[in-house]
């Protein structure tokens, strides 16, 4: 029998769903700023093995000279992806949903279970407790953190004056442009990983963050009987995928 | 298919498990696509909005809008106890980079050079650099940051710009909204505004390192703002003036930010 589980919450589907966009927008523009100033490679000595960016990539996405539409964009986008965090966070909080999130006592042991185990190193499925597992709760959660991140480097970049003591936080006006940046370049590296996952995970699980509920099978008679009943499952385990 | 509809309307009570999921998806789906589609609409009308009257290239309206908005807001943080870090002579690079030479055209006679201060009420003062050097003289080093997004630590000297203003009885001038500045042949200017103008650590600029300006950084007289971006900072100043509307400024025609307020 199946039985219609609730998983994310409307707000957080509402959350997910604006910073996508709002999100790309903003390391879009990002990129046109950058661009005009792009002395970021990763490499030793005279060696430079990856440069940021290569003039090929800048071409492919129409990049230069485009300084100024990009500071406009982002300035103008700053504030919703601002908003549309901090709404995220305070509903977390309020809601109690952060005890899905928030990585736990185990989760830092049993992340290296899920890693084994999406690697298929290891065969036995990772327990998940509640809606995500351990390594979500850990991924989830740091990208949390980078949002906030982001928004203090940023600022610190923007009004290095005014605000001189965040820029003395993240070791100075350069430091903070640097961290600005690797920041961007982990949210690329999350979505990489997260949409694989995500796909991987199928049709059930990315329904739940559009329809916000999943399916589950059920065994036991008793509660097949209980079927057109929507049950919030707080205690359950969902046997929920990844992403 | 008649019952699939129907079913879409169907109380929830009345559906089997796998009817109600369906119903439920495509709901959920049908909004959803609404929502993107409202988005990318929004988007579509953002990038065909008119644009800000820019000459090369503007910016759409709303988005100049935002930048005027995000000033009325960070402008609030501006203070004259907030300065620029400063830093030891010996931090400051030997060469300063030189970016930009609109209105540095080679047409220009530095022994004639005066710069001309418009007063309010329709007279103008004409300075030469001897009556600025005749001030005290302030000096600045700090981390100079250009609006590309580079920074150099670099060291000026000059007349800090409120003595100046104190120095020439320009009390008038001072309550303008604005300050604005423009070489000798008005290819290059920029506008101000008085708070940030008459900010501590703002100068008019004729030393780099310890000697005179060099040409190529605005000989005789240039600004530097250490609370601005370095698109402020006009080098060879040839006139100066005030005004409670916002003057002309070369770069925010051009796309930027009017404020660019550090």
């Amino acid at each position: 029998m199946k039985k219609i589980v609730k998983k994310h919450p409307l707000a957080i589907r509402w959350f997910h769903w604006i910073n996508f966009p709002v999100l790309a927008i903003m390391i879009w523009s990002g990129l046109l700023i950058y661009w005009a100033n792009d002395v970021y490679k990763i490499g030793f000595g005279d060696k430079t093995l990856l440069k940021f960016f290569p003039d090929s990539f800048y071409k492919a996405l129409h990049i230069p000279f485009r300084l100024a539409e990009g500071m406009a964009y982002h300035f103008f986008f700053m504030w919703f992806f601002f908003l549309n965090g901090i709404a995220y966070v305070l509903y977390t909080i309020f809601s109690g949903e952060w005890r899905y999130l928030l990585p736990q006592r185990r989760s830092w042991k049993d992340a290296w279970l899920v890693l084994l185990h999406d690697l298929h190193i290891r065969k036995t499925v990772p327990p998940v407790e509640g809606k995500y597992n351990a390594a979500q709760r850990i991924a989830y959660s740091a990208i949390i953190v980078m949002g906030i991140g982001s928004i203090l480097t940023g600022l610190a970049i923007y009004k290095p004056i005014q605000l001189g003591w965040l820029c003395t936080i993240f070791g100075g006006y350069k430091s903070a442009r640097v961290i600005h940046f690797i920041l961007t370049i982990g949210y690329v590296l999350f979505f990489l990983i997260h949409v694989i996952q995500v796909i991987l995970a199928g049709w059930n699980n990315f329904r739940g963050m559009i329809a916000g509920f999943e399916v589950v099978k059920v065994k036991d008679e008793s509660v097949a009987a209980d079927v057109n009943t929507e049950t919030i499952s707080k205690d359950e385990s969902l046997k929920s995928g990844n992403g | 298919m008649a019952n699939f509809f129907s079913n879409l309307f169907r109380k929830n009570s009345k559906l089997e498990t796998n009817q109600l999921i369906v119903k439920k998806t495509i709901i959920s789906f049908t909004f959803f696509f609404l929502f993107a589609g409202a988005a990318l609409w929004g988007w579509y009308w953002l990038r065909h909005q008119p644009l800000d009257g820019g000459i090369r290239g503007g910016i759409p309206q709303p988005l100049r809008a935002g930048l005027d908005k995000n000033e009325k807001i960070f402008s609030g943080l501006l203070s004259d106890k907030h300065l620029a870090r400063e830093y030891p002579r010996s931090s400051a690079v030997k060469k300063a980079r030189v970016n930009g030479n609109v209105g540095m055209g080679n047409d220009f006679d530095a022994a004639t050079w005066q710069m001309y201060v418009i007063r309010s009420n329709g007279d103008s003062l004409k300075l030469k650099l001897d009556d600025l050097k005749k001030l005290p003289k302030t000096e600045v080093v700090f981390n100079f940051k250009c609006i590309e997004g580079w920074s150099q630590i670099t060291w000026w000297g000059g007349v800090k710009f409120s003595d100046f203003m104190k120095a020439y009885g320009l009390t008038a001038e001072a309550g303008k909204n604005y300050l604005g500045l423009s070489t000798p042949d008005e290819e290059y200017y920029v506008g101000i505004d008085m708070a940030s103008a008459m900010h501590p650590q703002t100068i008019l600029c004729y030393e780099l390192n310890g000697a005179p300006l060099p040409m190529n950084q605005g000989y005789p007289l240039r600004l530097i703002i250490p609370t601005k971006y370095g698109v402020k900072h006009l080098k060879r100043i040839g006139t100066m003036y005030f005004d409670d509307a916002r003057p002309p400024d070369y770069w925010a025609e051009r796309g930027y930010d009017y404020f660019t307020g550090l």
